[in-house]
């Protein structure tokens, strides 16, 4: 276990034109540890969801993963530091199958580049995790199926499958539960549960027995600032948190 | 992981067969260029064969862009023309001993020329997608045309460059000079050109390509430069649109600045569309139909070009998967065996079709004899008739039959598409089993 933290935000603010989205955030997430990030809509989570990952920039502040300082990296540069996200709309690649998603996602990670001297199908180590992850997924009956036409169950399940599959040890999922019935948030939090094991998890969610039975530690962004960042009990028991987030007091999961 | 390795692969023996049936479809694809021409064996059908040759592998170069890729370009004959005139200069250089270059690899020179090309405008008009891409190639396309006028030396101005393939020399004594000679170095390129082009398509970046035209923004979150991804995909593109116009010069033994210009570029969009961009065999049916009937046609009428737009358009409007996806569309009705059933519906609603069709045709070509007044006569021919246009009695009768055609196809066409769905749908057993196996 590394003493660099998995995730660090210093002082991080983002504004589009002179709105202020993002208000001085700065957070660390320790290497290893399942976090969840909540707060009410329109709190920035999904902000700093793309502030992280390289889909926006930030206006001041500095971002670090893994100890590297990604503020100023692309999406594509930050995924091959070992970082990959989900998103909350389904993002996936629709007119390919299952399969062909998940094995494309799989590709940087063992190593394939822009290679054009490969035959992906012979790309053993590829394959293998491609599978490995539709099982998983238990998607394997759907296998040659294009994306598009999965339902959206499936859909979601691809979803966290092609976040996974290139074997990144620090993972954002955008709220995976997002219209779900009970059995099938279930069914999802076990598997993110089981792939997420020794890893780095921060998770956007909405569903509070979810946030506290699955994290190790919460975030609570309000209005582009984190209010506190503490273990389930002690959010629990956080007034401020109970005042801001849930309006109140009594009604903490 | 490590559970996945002592496993075997989910349908691994359905895999195996579906290889074995591609190899074997790659060997007959050899074997029958190897034998055509030893059944069409006029001078003429040996002509059109080495110009569908070259289209093909223009087209399937195009596909690496437009069906792969997402990329829709209005310059793919850039490269195209490019590397033809390349590969003329090497081939006049060859021919004058200043180097030394037998005609078979020159190809491969074309190729490389179209490849540099493809790298240094494939540096700045990749870095966009969509409508930008469409633009920057459209621009690209009208800069080489300026430039074709100022490097007159290399362009040969107006009149383009000659070359003379017999003045090369010789590589293990095989001569180019007939062009059933030639027909076999087209064959050759073409099927060397359409593995490899098939082989990109499932490397990595082959796939990468896939996955950007699906969803680029989601290519980068798993590690890949969908800018990166799309220059890999459009230089493999330049390159073999280089080897095409390599084989135009060698074939051709001229080069015009036409060869790359709009026209020549939207011809190979018009072809591979037809053909079906959403498959691999796609823009082959497409550069062949399309040549047939461009030089079939242009012997018949001077308003070829119009017919090949209404074929174009009535793809994009109705058949947008092609002509490869119509027939990928009946694959389920010939596993199930039912596809005799579909003749007949299919016979009567085409016949109907192609009523309407030659109503259309009478009437495009008399408008096209009155407004053009082809030399002085009254009379012209047209379907093997004597026709004189500027009566009445022509008029009515041909649209008579787009009316009839036309009413025909409407009823009868109801009939044809549910004849498709009863043949399309799967066998009871085999509705079950997929049906079951959805459930999670």
């Amino acid at each position: 276990m590394s003493t660099t933290a998995a995730i660090e935000l210093v002082e991080v603010r983002k504004s589009f034109g002179s709105t202020p989205i993002i208000r001085g955030v700065s957070l660390v997430l320790e290497a290893g540890t399942r976090q969840a990030l909540i707060g009410p809509n329109g709190a920035g989570k999904s902000t700093l969801f793309n502030l992280i990952t390289g889909k926006y920039r930030v206006t001041t502040g500095r971002i670090r993963v893994k100890g590297e300082d990604v503020t100023d990296l692309t999406p594509y540069e930050i995924n091959r530091l070992g970082l990959a996200r989900s998103f909350q709309v389904t993002n996936i690649f629709t007119r390919m199958t299952v399969f062909e998603n998940l094995r494309c996602a799989a590709l940087w990670g063992a190593g394939y580049r822009y290679s054009f001297w490969h035959r992906v199908s012979t790309a053993r180590a590829v394959n293998e995790r491609a599978e490995t992850v539709l099982e998983q997924l238990n998607l394997t009956a759907r296998r040659e199926v294009p994306a598009g036409v999965l339902s959206y169950a499936e859909q979601r399940a691809l979803e966290i499958g092609i976040t996974i599959a290139g074997g990144a040890d620090v993972i954002l999922l955008d709220e995976p539960t997002a219209g779900m019935s009970r059995s099938e948030t279930e069914h999802v939090i076990a598997l993110i549960r089981q792939v997420t094991a020794g890893k780095t998890l921060l998770m956007v969610e909405h569903d509070m027995s979810v946030v506290f039975d699955l994290a190790d530690r919460i975030a609570v962004l309000v209005y582009g600032e984190v209010i506190a960042h503490d273990t389930p009990e002690r959010i629990r028991a956080n007034a401020a948190v109970q005042e801001a987030y849930l309006g109140t007091p009594q009604s903490v999961a | 992981m490590s559970t996945a390795t002592t496993r075997p692969f989910a349908g691994a023996g359905v895999a195996h067969a579906a290889r074995a049936r591609r190899y074997g479809l790659w060997v007959a694809a050899a074997v029958g260029l190897l034998v055509l021409p030893q059944v069409v064996h006029t001078g003429t059908a040996i002509a059109i064969m080495n110009q569908m040759g070259i289209a093909v592998v223009f087209a399937l170069s195009y596909n690496m862009l437009l069906g792969q890729g997402g990329m829709l370009s209005f310059g793919h004959a850039v490269y195209f023309g490019l590397g033809g005139f390349i590969a003329a200069h090497v081939l006049n250089l060859s021919g004058r001993g200043a180097i030394y270059l037998p005609v078979p690899v020159l190809p491969l020179i074309g190729g490389l020329g179209g490849l540099a090309f493809a790298i240094l405008f494939g540096s700045f008009s990749t870095r966009r997608a969509g409508t930008v891409f469409a633009m920057i190639s459209l621009g690209v396309a009208e800069l080489m045309a300026a430039s074709s006028l100022i490097f007159d030396r290399f362009f040969g101005g107006e009149e383009g460059i000659t070359t003379n393939r017999s003045k090369a020399p010789l590589l293990l004594g095989l001569p180019f000079t007939r062009d059933r000679e030639v027909y076999y170095l087209i064959a050759f390129w073409l099927f060397v050109a359409a593995l490899a082009m098939y082989a990109f398509s499932r490397t990595p970046v082959g796939r990468m390509a896939n996955a950007v035209r699906d969803n680029p923004e989601r290519a980068e979150f798993v590690g890949y430069s969908q800018n990166r991804v799309r220059l890999v995909s459009f230089c493999a593109a330049g390159f073999f649109a280089g080897i095409a116009g390599g084989l135009f010069a060698v074939n051709y033994e001229i080069l015009t600045a036409e060869n790359m210009g709009l026209t020549a570029s939207g011809a190979v969009l018009l072809m591979t569309y037809i053909g079906g961009i959403g498959s691999f065999v796609g823009p082959i049916i497409g550069a062949v139909v399309f040549t047939f009937l461009q030089s079939m046609l242009s012997d018949y009428t001077g308003m070829w070009l119009l017919y090949l737009g209404i074929l174009f358009l009535a793809t994009v409007l109705f058949v947008p998967m092609g002509l490869a996806g119509v027939l990928m569309l009946h694959a389920p009705a010939w596993r199930a065996r039912r596809i005799g059933r579909l003749v007949g519906p299919y016979l009567l609603t085409g016949a109907l079709a192609l009523v309407a069709a030659v109503g259309i045709i009478g009437l495009l070509e008399m408008i096209h004899f009155v407004a053009v007044s082809e030399g002085a006569g009254t009379t012209k021919r047209l379907f093997w008739m004597a026709i004189a246009p500027r009566t009445l009695t022509p008029w009515l009768a041909f649209a008579a039959l787009v009316v009839v055609g036309a009413l025909g196809v409407r009823w009868t066409a109801p009939r044809a598409a549910s004849a498709f769905a009863q043949a399309s749908r799967p066998p009871v057993a085999v509705r079950a089993a997929a049906t079951g196996e959805a459930g999670l």
